[in-house]
C-alpha cells in the first residue's frame, strides 16, 4: 500500500477553451469524429479478441512454454499473474474510457448547479450518483465544498458527493469485477452509493452548519466568467484518451505490483491462513479493519488485488469490502485538506456517520454471504 | 496583463505555474503571473476545480494543465 499522492491531484479532465471553433472548426470536428468512429470499431473487436484469449495464452506461457510444473506453487503463482495483469490492465482501459466520455458531460460547475436548489432527499441520491459522474480530485475538494455551499447546494447533499466521488470509482469498480466477477461489484458500487446518500442525509439532519469555518460565508464569490466551451463528440473522445493515458498511465504499476503481490499471496498463503484473522467468526475484524484502512491511503488501483487474495485465503468479503472503503473513502490527507473549511466537530461527524455506514455494510455482508 | 494560476499546491498545478511563466517567456510578453495558493482566494474566483488559469479576470483553463500553446494564445501572440 503506497502512500501515493497519485489519487488526488488533478488528473487532467476538463479542457481548456477552444479557439477556432468557427465553421470550418467544426467541419474539421466532425471529419475527426467519422475517423475516431470508424478506428475504434476494429479496435473494439482486437480487443474482444486478445481479452478472450488471455486464460487459454496464460496457461499455455506457463505450462508449455515455460515448462512448470502444473501443481506447483510457483507455477500457479505466474499464471495468476499472467492472466490477471493484462485482463485487468485491458478492463481498466476501456472502463476509464467509456466513464471518460461520461464525464464529458459532466463537469463541477454543471453538477452545482443541478444540484443548487435542490431539496435535501432527492439532493442526497441525486449528489451520491452525480459523484460517480463528475470528474473529482481530493486536492480540489475545498474550492468544489466551497463553491458547492455558497451555490447554495445543502451541506449534507455537499456532503453526499464528496463520499461518493472518491469511494465509488471506476477504477474500484473494474477491479472488482475483473478479480470477484460482477455480483461483488455491483455490491460494491449499491452500498457505497447507499452509504454516501444516507451517511449524507444524516449529516444534513445534524445541522452542523456552524462548524464551518466563518470564512467560507463571508466569501463573495466572483464569476470568472468561465464559460464551458461546446464539446463536440471528437473533443469528448478525445477527452476520454486524454483520461485513459493519465489515470492508466499513472495507475498500471500499482496495478502490477498489487497483482504480484496478489500472485504471490496465490501462490503461497495456505488456503484458509486469513479465517483466523479476517473471517466471519472474528466480530471484532469489521471495526478494526476500518480502524487501520482510515490512515491508509492508497488507491483503488493498489488496493483491490491485496484483497482479492485476502479473500481467496479465507477472509470474509464483508470484512474485506469494509477494509476497503475505509481506506478509498476515509483518508488522514483527506481530513487535513478539509480542515481548512470545516471545524473539527464536523469533521469527526464525516467521519464518524461514513464509518458507521462502513461498519454496518461489513456486517451485513457477512451475515449474508 | 496579468495571469493567476490558482492552484492549492498539488503536483498539476505546479505543473501549470512552470508551463504558464515558460509560455510567457518564450513569448516575450511582459505579462506578470502571479500564483495563487490561498485557498479562500481561490474559491472567490469562482473556481472549483484546480488548476485553474485566469488572464486578466476570466478563466481560460479549468481543472487542466494547459499546453504552451494555449498560454501563448491567451497572450494574443
Amino acid at each position: 500500500m503506497k502512500a501515493n499522492e497519485e489519487k488526488g491531484c488533478c488528473r487532467s479532465t476538463e479542457s481548456c477553451v477552444d479557439y477556432g471553433s468557427d465553421d470550418e472548426g467544426s467541419n474539421e470536428s466532425r471529419s475527426l469524429t467519422i475517423k475516431y468512429l470508424m478506428y475504434s470499431v476494429p479496435l473494439l473487436a482486437a480487443w474482444w479478441l486478445i481479452y478472450l484469449s488471455l486464460s487459454p495464452f496464460s496457461k499455455y506461457l506457463t505450462y508449455n512454454l515455460l515448462h512448470l510444473q502444473s501443481d506447483a506453487h510457483f507455477s500457479s503463482a505466474v499464471e495468476f499473474f499472467v492472466y490477471d495483469t493484462p485482463k485487468v490492465l485491458m478492463l481498466l482501459t476501456l472502463v476509464v474510457f467509456g466513464v471518460g466520455i461520461l464525464r464529458s458531460f459532466f463537469t463541477p460547475d454543471r453538477t452545482r448547479k443541478i444540484l443548487a436548489g435542490k431539496r435535501e432527499s432527492v439532493g442526497n441520491v441525486l449528489a451520491a450518483l452525480l459523484g460517480i459522474a463528475t470528474p473529482f480530485c481530493t486536492c480540489s475538494a475545498v474550492p468544489l465544498f466551497i463553491g458547492f455551499v455558497t451555490a447554495g447546494v445543502p451541506l449534507g447533499v455537499t456532503f453526499s458527493f464528496l463520499i461518493s466521488a472518491p469511494m465509488v470509482n471506476e477504477i474500484a469498480l473494474v477491479l472488482l469485477y475483473g478479480l470477484f466477477g460482477w455480483k461483488v461489484a455491483a455490491l460494491y458500487l449499491g452500498t457505497g452509493l447507499i452509504i454516501a446518500m444516507i451517511a449524507g442525509w444524516t449529516i444534513g439532519r445534524f445541522h452542523m452548519e456552524r462548524h464551518l469555518e466563518e470564512w467560507v460565508y463571508q466569501i463573495q464569490v466572483g464569476e470568472a466568467a468561465y464559460d464551458e466551451p461546446d464539446r463536440t463528440w471528437a473533443d469528448r473522445i478525445q477527452y476520454a484518451v486524454d483520461a485513459v493515458r493519465d489515470i492508466v498511465g499513472k495507475v498500471w504499476i500499482y496495478v502490477v505490483l498489487g497483482i504480484a503481490v496478489g500472485a504471490a499471496i496465490h501462490g503461497y498463503v495456505p488456503e484458509g491462513f486469513m479465517a483466523s484473522i479476517m473471517g466471519k467468526s472474528a466480530w471484532w475484524a469489521v471495526p478494526v479493519s476500518i480502524l487501520i484502512g482510515i490512515p491508509m491511503y492508497s488507491n483503488a488501483a493498489g488496493i483491490i488485488p491485496v484483497v482479492h487474495a485476502l479473500i481467496e485465503k479465507g477472509a470474509a468479503l464483508g470484512t474485506v469490502l469494509a477494509f476497503m472503503m475505509s481506506v478509498i473513502a476515509l483518508s488522514l490527507p483527506e481530513a487535513i485538506i478539509l480542515r481548512k473549511v470545516l471545524k473539527p466537530p464536523l469533521i469527526a461527524t464525516f467521519f464518524g456517520v461514513v464509518g458507521f455506514g462502513i461498519l454496518i455494510v461489513g456486517y451485513l455482508f457477512n451475515l449474508l454471504i | 496583463m496579468h495571469i493567476k494560476v490558482l492552484g492549492p499546491g498539488c503536483k498539476k498545478c505546479h505543473e501549470t505555474d512552470k508551463v504558464v511563466r515558460e509560455a510567457v517567456a518564450e513569448a516575450g510578453s511582459d505579462a506578470t503571473v502571479e500564483y495563487v495558493t490561498d485557498i479562500a482566494e481561490i474559491a472567490k474566483h469562482g473556481i472549483f476545480s484546480t488548476p485553474a488559469v485566469i488572464v486578466d479576470g476570466s478563466a481560460k483553463c479549468v481543472g487542466k494543465v494547459p499546453s504552451k500553446a494555449d498560454v501563448k494564445g491567451w497572450l494574443g501572440k
